[in-house]
């Protein structure tokens, strides 16, 4: 562990936590408009966060 | 309703108690083991200075020893429950796991030494003394044989393997005796098989072909379900949290997907239809790497979820033995229970999503395009 990679490694988690946050709060508006597709937006939205999360964790394990 | 959902409550809450009870138990014992074993290695482990360790030195390496795959089952001090040790070298040797912890931790079998290395859990050859050589990087130079052993990883799977068994098959029987209603445990799993294949399937891979897949995403869906939950239990297995497991099932997907698929999947990754003839061998490039990248993904994820997910609640429940007081010890506490509670989402999550991907590469696999220059 050295420092340049404790910084790599925070700048990814910041980096993920703002884009799934992103596709959260826009699951939460679409679902706050259409609540009757809340199931469709919901599957679309953990598949959209878990590529991002193994992106994320792929980065983690490289830095 | 109301009395239901006390029911749930109280199961979940003695589960998660149980969980860290366990798991300080599995930590006080393994202080127990190491400083055991330390005495007898003492004159071969000197320039590691193991009785030397600090607190947080300890906790650091009982994680560590969490996490790898090891002969047999350490519960708590006193029970253990140990595995067949299989090994190839020059011809087979088989013995108990218990024989490792006897006397000076070296065991013979058929005129060879064998000794567990301290620092990755392996068995290594050795001489009658057990001294396992280390090069100047801290590897390991003796010579390894070929490991077959029944570990405790092993011994999971096959545990689940045998559970998914008996509770599918007394599944399919219900249906028959009873006029097709499902009785006893099949009754919580039907909802979900018919979840997966009405939500997960037949969106995805369509409902020409998704019979075909259906086998693979119910077994792939409860065999990761299963071993995450088993995670959780006090008998301290990790084995979606190895990284050889999800690999294996990361690669089953992208085989199937390989062979599974259609003319029309070829084609749009080597010779993409609707875009301009020149950007085809690039396109094709990319396309190509995004076929290893799929399946390295889905390796990572759960690897890294489940990994992560074992090493923060470990971490959590140190901290308990690092305070030592009455505060810190109950905010420790309080946020390793909560942290079980969210492992408990994350084991069903991540079998979701693994199976949802799986469903979602077969579906490029089969597609079939109507009007190909459309794009």
């Amino acid at each position: 562990m050295t420092i340049p990679s404790i910084i790599g490694g925070g700048l990814i988690v910041i980096g993920a936590g703002l884009g799934i946050g992103k596709i959260g709060g826009s699951a939460m508006d679409a679902i706050a408009r259409q609540p009757e597709a809340s199931g469709k937006i919901q599957t679309a939205m953990l598949i959209a966060a878990a590529l991002i999360e193994g992106i994320g964790f792929a980065a983690l394990f490289a830095s | 309703m109301l009395k239901r959902a006390l029911h749930i409550l109280t199961i979940i809450t003695l589960f998660s108690i149980s969980n860290l009870v366990a798991q300080e138990h599995h930590e006080e014992a393994k202080h127990e083991t190491t400083s055991h074993q330390t005495e007898n290695h003492s004159s071969e482990h000197n320039q590691h200075g193991e009785e030397n360790l600090s607190l947080k030195d300890k906790i650091k390496k009982d994680i560590k020893h969490h996490l790898q795959d090891t002969h047999g089952f350490h519960i708590t001090k006193g029970i253990e429950f140990p595995l067949p040790v299989i090994l190839w070298d020059e011809g087979l040797h088989i013995f108990s796991s218990s024989k490792f912890h006897e006397g000076n931790g070296v065991v013979e079998s058929n005129g060879k030494y064998y000794a567990i290395s301290h620092g990755n859990g392996h068995i290594y050859r050795t001489d009658a003394s057990g001294k396992i050589e280390h090069n100047e990087k801290g590897f390991e130079t003796n010579k390894k044989p070929i490991d077959f052993s029944i570990t405790k990883n092993v011994f999971m799977i096959m545990i689940t393997g045998l559970l998914m068994f008996l509770l599918f098959s007394g599944l399919a029987k219900s249906y028959s005796k009873n006029g097709g209603i499902a009785k006893g445990p099949g009754r919580f799993l039907e909802p979900i098989i018919l979840y997966i294949r009405d939500d997960i399937a037949i969106p995805n891979i369509g409902e020409k072909h998704y019979k075909k897949y259906m086998p693979y995403l119910l077994t792939i869906f409860f065999f990761i379900w299963f071993l995450n939950l088993f995670g959780l239990t006090p008998l301290g297995v990790n084995v979606t949290g190895n990284i050889a497991i999800t690999v294996a099932l990361a690669l089953l997907t992208y085989l199937i997907t390989t062979f599974t698929a259609k003319k029309d999947y070829w084609k749009h990754i080597f010779w993409m239809p609707g875009v301009p003839v020149l950007l085809r061998p690039f396109l094709a490039l990319i396309e190509l790497l995004g076929t290893i990248i799929k399946p390295f993904a889905l390796t990572i994820r759960l690897y890294a979820n489940m990994f992560a997910g074992h090493v923060v609640l470990m971490s959590i429940i140190g901290l308990i033995f690092l305070y030592k007081n009455l505060v810190g010890g109950g905010l420790s506490f309080l946020l390793a229970f909560a942290l079980s509670l969210l492992e408990l989402l994350v084991a069903a999550l991540q079998a979701y999503i693994f199976t949802m991907l799986s469903a979602l590469y077969f579906g490029a696999a089969v597609e079939e395009h109507e009007h190909e220059e459309a794009h």
